[in-house]
């Protein structure tokens, strides 16, 4: 579906890239780079210069509550962190908080999108309202949910829900269970609006030759909507899975770790904010940048996902 | 035009934003030339921050104490600290520092010891148990502002004498039916709790910055007592989620005969539950086995000055103002904080302050142990030991339980390991 188009940069983009350029075409590039360097510039400063610096301080010995000792640690830091049974616990949690939300997403997403799709009236302001969970910042919801689930103060108790006083943070299953459900909340707008747009792009046509063929809704919906709508489902997948992979402010309010709930996130922040340890905490973050790279390279790769710099070949 | 408008408007947010922004940083670096700036928590009774206003007022203009307050979790306060202390944040003057930071704060070197001339006015009649949290390598880095302790609150109306020891407490709570309420949440309550124990059955977590101490019988004998109350029918319901605040609805709510909690509880019973107030008793926290003494819990705030402060000397000023006694008197009426100056309890004030138990009070500072917080890896420590006894309902046969606890706790003092 996508044409492996080499990425092209600023003004030039807009030409076919061509073998020998023409001067005009040099000036153009020479210019469209010098607009970009700017950009390029604070990019590096504030990505790749952090980025490298964790990168060193993974590979040494360095705590702030120990300003004399440190030096050259090799990868004991990485050794530490990959033998350690709880880095294995917390990946299997966030693995499965992220499997499970995106799943939910989806589905949510999906039926929320058709309708969005085949509203007759109202569309802009239908659009809009279910923005809104969206637009709220995490945290906030976080608290809005903590508070709303909690035993004191919280309506969910004494509903249908669970009739009785329940400490929903008090245990694994239901701390998580309201970790995810807030981040289904707050997440399944913007799987929508991504999911509508790869909707929208589908032609009328093929539905009403696919009905005079007497094709269910059901069938329409499998062997049309699904294969024209795969580009725009994975590419949804894909922010949506780096996304709930790096999950923290839910937890954080939530909970703070307890109760085993910990992600990536909270523990890479428990070993760098609260321990000051700064070389384990660093490994830990270069973990988790390297796995979010391998979910990248997975949804590119394997499931066609176009990234922004790619043309769609259609 | 619609473009010009917006476009106008971009250019008047950018511009508010940036000025924002230089605000921010000229506002930041100093204030006035004679302001100290105070990090502490914002305290609920009001009683620091009034002291520090006629302290400065009576300085004449010298200095001005101006308070930026940090988070109510003592976890979030040491979080925004050290990463301002981190970065050699010049704007930090004074600290309220909890006490069990001490060890970490000034081995990071984010402190400046106290001169010789302030610690004489810091140590009077100081408490040796408070002392102690002051301390790194025996030389004193903060001072003591005020203390707190746990006391066992039981129902007059339930039991006559107080219990002596865990076995008794749990032994009368199980014949009456009722509950015991603790703190055992996996978080810095439990190593309060497990503290206790461990240093009432007469051994230590830690004998220096990396040996672990946890003598085999005595540490073992203290899970024993810990797993007796988890596995107890006296234990709340939420004992391995609850902390001082669920420990103190659940003994207001009346089903509880005993509670290990801060004096706090006492005024907030009052107003809560005037009912359970009336028979609410106080007695000195109880020990794992008769005869031996009990080692209360200790809490409180001590003032540090940071290490890159400008106004050093200014600052201990205004230290040596804020813990004059009056000043801890007029902390403890508007807290109830107790003082760190053992003389004080005398002081019929102070006996308004904790009616009938002001003595218990003095009593429970006296014999309290401190949590190992002169160990630069404290944070660590305490995080070991939270995993190594949580939960207590789940503590196994001595042996294990052993084991686990000194295997976290050794992987704790060598900075060992994901916590």
């Amino acid at each position: 579906m996508s044409s492996a188009a080499p990425p092209q940069v600023g003004a030039a983009a807009q030409k076919p890239k061509k073998v020998g350029l023409t001067e005009r075409g040099r000036a153009e590039r020479k210019l469209a780079w010098m607009l970009c360097a700017p950009a390029v510039f604070v990019m590096i400063l504030v990505t790749a210069y952090p980025i490298g610096y964790a990168l060193v301080l993974s590979l040494r010995e360095v705590d702030l509550r120990f300003p004399n000792e440190g030096g050259f640690a090799g990868l004991d830091n990485y050794i530490t962190v990959l033998s350690s049974g709880l880095w294995w616990e917390v990946v299997f949690n966030t693995l499965l908080i992220t499997v499970i939300s995106v799943i939910i997403e989806l589905i949510l997403g999906m039926i929320i999108a058709l309708v969005m799709h085949r509203a007759i009236f109202g569309r802009g302001a239908v659009r809009t309202s279910v923005l809104i969970p969206y637009g709220i910042v995490t945290v906030v919801a976080a608290f809005a949910w903590f508070y709303a689930f909690s035993p004191e103060t919280g309506f969910v108790n004494n509903t249908f829900l669970s009739p009785d006083d329940k400490a929903w943070f008090g245990e694994k299953g239901s701390a998580l269970t309201v970790v995810i459900f807030a981040e289904v909340w707050k997440t399944t707008p913007f799987m929508a609006l991504l999911l509508l747009a790869g909707l929208t792009t589908i032609d009328e046509g093929l539905y009403e030759a696919a009905r005079v063929d007497g094709a269910s809704a059901w069938q329409r919906f499998v062997r049309i909507t699904l294969p024209l709508m795969k580009p725009a489902i994975a590419v949804a997948l894909l922010f949506r899975t780096l996304d709930a992979f790096r999950v923290f402010d839910s937890i954080f309010v939530m909970t703070r770790g307890a109760q085993d709930t910990q992600s990536v996130s909270i523990l890479g922040y428990d070993q760098l904010i609260s321990r000051l340890n700064l070389g384990l905490g660093s490994a830990v973050s270069v973990l988790i940048f390297l796995m979010v790279l391998i979910i990248a390279f997975i949804f590119v790769k394997g499931f066609g996902a176009s990234v922004p710099g790619q043309e769609e070949g259609r | 035009m619609p473009g010009r408008v917006l476009s106008r408007v971009v250019a008047l947010v950018a511009i508010l934003a940036l000025s924002a922004g230089l605000y921010a940083c000229g506002g930041d670096a100093g204030g006035g030339r004679n302001t100290l700036k105070f990090y502490i928590f914002n305290e609920p009774g009001g009683g620091p921050q009034k002291v520090a206003d006629q302290c400065s007022k009576d300085s004449g203009g010298k200095y001005k104490i101006d308070f930026t307050f940090l988070p109510n979790q003592a976890d979030a306060q040491r979080e925004q600290l050290v990463r301002r202390l981190g970065a050699e944040d010049e704007s930090i003057d004074l600290i309220g520092m909890d006490i069990i930071w001490t060890g970490e704060f000034a081995n990071a070197g984010w402190l400046d010891p106290v001169p010789d001339d302030v610690v004489g006015p810091a140590t009077e009649n100081v408490f040796d148990s408070v002392l102690a949290t002051a301390k790194f390598e025996d030389r004193m880095y903060v001072v003591p502002i005020w203390s707190n302790t746990q006391l066992l609150w039981y129902r007059k109306d339930k039991v006559d004498e107080p219990p002596q020891t865990w076995d008794q407490m749990i032994d009368v709570a199980e014949r009456e039916k009722l509950k015991i309420q603790v703190q055992g949440n996996r978080y810095e309550g439990l190593v309060v709790w497990a503290n206790a124990m461990i240093q009432s059955a007469g051994t230590e977590f830690v004998s220096g910055p990396t040996e672990v101490a946890l003598e085999e019988e005595p540490t073992k004998r203290a899970l024993a007592v810990m797993r007796r109350l988890g596995n107890s029918a006296a234990a709340s319901t939420d004992i391995d989620t609850s902390n001082e605040d669920s420990a103190r609805l659940g003994f207001e709510k009346g089903d509880s005969i005993f509670m290990i909690n801060y004096p706090f509880v006492y005024t907030s019973a009052k107003e809560n539950a005037p009912k359970i107030f009336k028979e609410m008793g106080a007695a000195v926290y109880p020990s794992v086995d008769e005869g031996k003494e009990a080692k209360p819990p200790l809490g409180g705030i001590n003032i540090g000055v940071s290490a890159f402060s400008k106004k050093k000397d200014l600052a201990y000023d205004a230290i040596r103002c804020m813990i004059k006694p009056e000043n801890q008197i007029t902390i403890a009426e508007m807290g109830g904080l107790p003082p760190v100056r053992e003389d004080l309890y005398d002081d019929p004030k102070i006996k308004k302050v904790y009616p009938g138990f002001a003595d218990v009070m003095r009593e429970s500072i006296r014999l309290a142990g401190p949590r190992p917080s002169e160990s630069p890896a404290y944070t660590d420590l305490s995080l070991g030991i939270q995993r190594g006894v949580h939960p207590v309902t789940k503590i196994g046969d001595p042996d294990a339980a052993y084991e686990q606890l000194r295997d976290f706790v050794e992987q704790a003092v060598k900075r060992e390991g994901l916590l």
